[in-house]
């Protein structure tokens, strides 16, 4: 049997691919990599600029103005915590790569998935894709990335783009399509465009569900800090990643709690902005 | 003489599924709904209709659900687009339109009122109300200068700033009435408008198209499943069954004349009250002129064994009333009917629904006087033809009459 089917050599034939990727499209990537690399330097940057303290106030502030005041009692002392076990440098970093990783998610994302909501063919490519994005284990994306794009913060954010970027452009086509279907059709039938009922009535209908997407997202992207500091990203990734090495406990768990931290004040801030909105009216 | 039908439309037919062109051929061999889902697996959706709207009219398309008249409906601003037929607007035929065309006959010409309201629930009243007119490129103040008329018009002043789940189903039915109006279209196509309303709010909202209409005449298509709704409001109506207009007719044919089996159980259980009128169940009335003296008619009472009489004059407006007694002290003394007539009879016109003269009939001493407009008196009342009538006793029901029969009347 083996003789009559040898072994496909797809590992093969990936490694020649990404070759070939890698030296014809090397200063594509290059730019990718300085662009990169430049948003997350402005963004550490500008967190690292304000002092602690006060960026924890402020982020209470805006828990407290998007979500509620709990939220913001929860941002406050979280916050005081990590800079009190001294993981604020660490925590500004990943911060950083979250931010760009899911910027870039919605920026790429929205778009596509507003282009596959309308047109079934673009839907039935991108669909099987993300289904691959999200399931293929991620540290596999990462070989290419150090290909593509060296080693450090750069390969991290690409990683986690791709693994957070398909609930973003999933719940942007869910959410498109579950606009009811008369509200669409009372919308053609005043005569609006395409773009016209897009704009004024299935984006803000949708909205709920995109701010979900984006949610997942973000959550998704602080999930792949501590696979982005195996390629070099740093943050507070690196130093659990570090404390596993080293088998230090008590400085992983110290580690832990602070991603734990940020991705709980994340996670409320981005929940309560779609919901806060709704009820306001 | 005749205008233009406001829209028309001919061997509209809509099949949903892959395989069109074999079913419309199956279709054409007169094959059922059944066997062509059977061997092609395309529906029918609806099945070569043809009829004619005139400009003002309620047209009313009534079918139970599957009969396909929303579907119909809908290819009338082309949501669907029809798999065969032709559709004439104002003499235009819109399934050959371009996108562009279509566009400008759905910002002008036609606009759609749906069974579950479609407001935009992030939008206030008042920006449901523009929305029409928002997507025609209107300026603001214009257009909401015209959406606060037009919400003024069903009643909603007030609760512009409100959102749409802040109100009930009748008030947002309204906003969806009020945002088609806002359009001034010629054409306004009702879906089960009214479907999802409680029966009395469905019934105040029928007594308020009906009055709105009788001020804009609009012409207006309204799709419904209840019988009861398409008789209290059609000038005529359009029976549908399997994808197919069965019957096209007033209320008042498709009643009394249904053309088949389909049509007469439709409305076999039609609470006659609220069809027959006054007209229907009417009997002659046999009146004394009042010049003629209380004599000649004792006379006539005695003849037709009645102890009361309804008196006119030489138009044969009514005057009154006088009873047999008091015509007979009246003749004794030699006086004229003017002194024993009763003025205050009960009356009522000819177009009263029979579920209204119930309370009349009842308390009446007398047969109660049916009149037209110059009160002129047409006929009488009689208790036992009223019940009979109810009872579904057809003897007892006068053909309608057409109008040339009314004219007639009017000059006897």
């Amino acid at each position: 049997m083996n003789n009559l089917f040898p072994k496909l050599p797809v590992a093969d034939w990936i490694d020649s691919f990404v070759d070939w990727l890698t030296t014809t499209f090397e200063v594509l990537f290059d730019g990718v990599t300085a662009v990169l690399e430049f948003v997350v330097n402005v963004l550490v940057a500008f967190f690292g600029f304000i002092p602690p303290i006060l960026l924890i106030i402020l982020l209470a502030l805006l828990a407290w103005k998007l979500a509620n005041k709990k939220i913001a009692l929860f941002t406050l002392i979280g916050l005081l915590l990590v800079d009190n076990l001294g993981y604020w440098e660490p925590m500004i970093d990943t911060l950083a790569l979250v931010l760009s990783s899911v910027f870039i998610s919605i920026v790429i994302g929205i778009p596509l998935g507003i282009w596959a909501s309308q047109n079934s063919t673009v839907r039935n490519i991108v669909i099987p894709i993300l289904d691959f994005m999200q399931t293929m284990p991620a540290f596999v994306y990462l070989i290419p990335a150090i290909f593509f794009f060296s080693i450090g913060v750069v390969p991290g954010v690409v990683a986690s783009v791709i693994f957070a970027m398909p609930p973003t452009i999933r719940l942007t086509i869910l959410g498109i399509q579950q606009v009811p279907s008369d509200i669409t059709e009372a919308t053609e039938s005043f005569g609006s465009t395409t773009s016209q009922k897009l704009i004024k009535v299935q984006l803000p209908l949708a909205m709920p569900t995109i701010l979900a997407g984006i949610n997942q997202s973000i959550m998704l992207a602080l999930s792949m800090v501590v696979i982005a500091a195996m390629v070099g990203a740093p943050g507070l990734g690196a130093d659990v990643y570090r404390a596993v090495t080293q088998i230090q406990i008590g400085r992983g768990f110290e580690a832990g709690i602070s991603i734990v931290v940020l991705a709980i004040i994340l996670d409320r801030i981005t929940q309560n902005v779609g919901t806060k909105k709704k009820g306001a009216k | 003489m005749e205008s233009m039908a406001k829209l028309k439309i001919e061997n509209v037919t809509k099949i949903f599924g892959k395989n069109t062109k074999k079913a419309i051929q199956l279709l054409n061999n007169g094959e059922s709904k059944k066997d062509i889902l059977k061997k092609t697996g395309a529906t029918v959706g609806v099945n070569k209709a043809s009829f004619e709207v005139n400009p003002g009219e309620i047209f009313v398309i009534m079918g139970l659900s599957g009969s396909g008249k929303s579907t119909l409906v809908r290819m009338f601003n082309r949501l669907i687009d029809p798999t065969i037929g032709k559709i004439y607007i104002d003499g235009k035929d819109i399934v050959s339109m371009s996108k562009e065309e279509l566009r400008k006959v759905r910002r002008e010409k036609i606009s759609m009122v749906f069974q579950k309201f479609a407001l935009l629930p992030h939008r206030t009243i008042l920006e449901n109300a523009e929305f029409g007119l928002e997507i025609q490129g209107v300026d603001k103040t214009a257009r909401k200068e015209r959406a606060l008329e037009s919400l003024k018009l069903v009643g909603l002043s007030g609760y512009e700033n409100q959102y749409p789940d802040q109100l009930s189903g009748g008030m947002q039915q309204r906003v969806g009435l009020a945002r088609a109006l806002a359009n001034d279209p010629d054409i306004l196509l009702m879906d089960e408008a009214f479907s999802a309303l409680d029966p009395l709010i469905r019934k105040d909202m029928q007594d308020e198209l009906l009055d709105l209409q009788s001020n804009m005449e609009k012409t207006i298509i309204f799709i419904t499943h209840d019988l009861d709704e398409a008789l209290r409001i059609g000038d005529r109506i359009a029976l549908m069954k399997d994808g197919s207009i069965v019957q096209v007719g007033t209320p008042e044919e498709i009643l009394m004349n249904p053309s088949n089996d389909y049509v007469e159980r439709f409305v076999e259980d039609v609470d006659l009250s609220k069809v027959l009128t006054a007209n229907h169940i009417m009997k002659r009335a046999e009146a004394v002129t009042i010049e003629k003296g209380p004599r000649v008619a004792l006379q006539m009472m005695k003849k037709l064994g009645i102890s009361s009489i309804y008196v006119v004059n030489k138009r044969r407006e009514l005057l009154g009333a006088i009873t047999a007694d008091d015509a007979r002290v009246a003749a004794e003394k030699n006086e004229g009917i003017e002194t024993i007539l009763q003025k205050d009879v009960i009356t009522v016109t000819g177009d009263t629904l029979l579920s209204d003269l119930f309370d009349k009939v009842s308390t009446a001493i007398i047969p109660v006087a049916v009149i037209d407009e110059q009160n002129r008196l047409k006929g009488i009342l009689v208790r036992g033809a009223v019940i009979g009538a109810l009872a579904g006793n057809n003897e007892l029901i006068n053909t309608p009459p057409t109008e040339e029969a009314v004219l007639v009347g009017g000059n006897v």
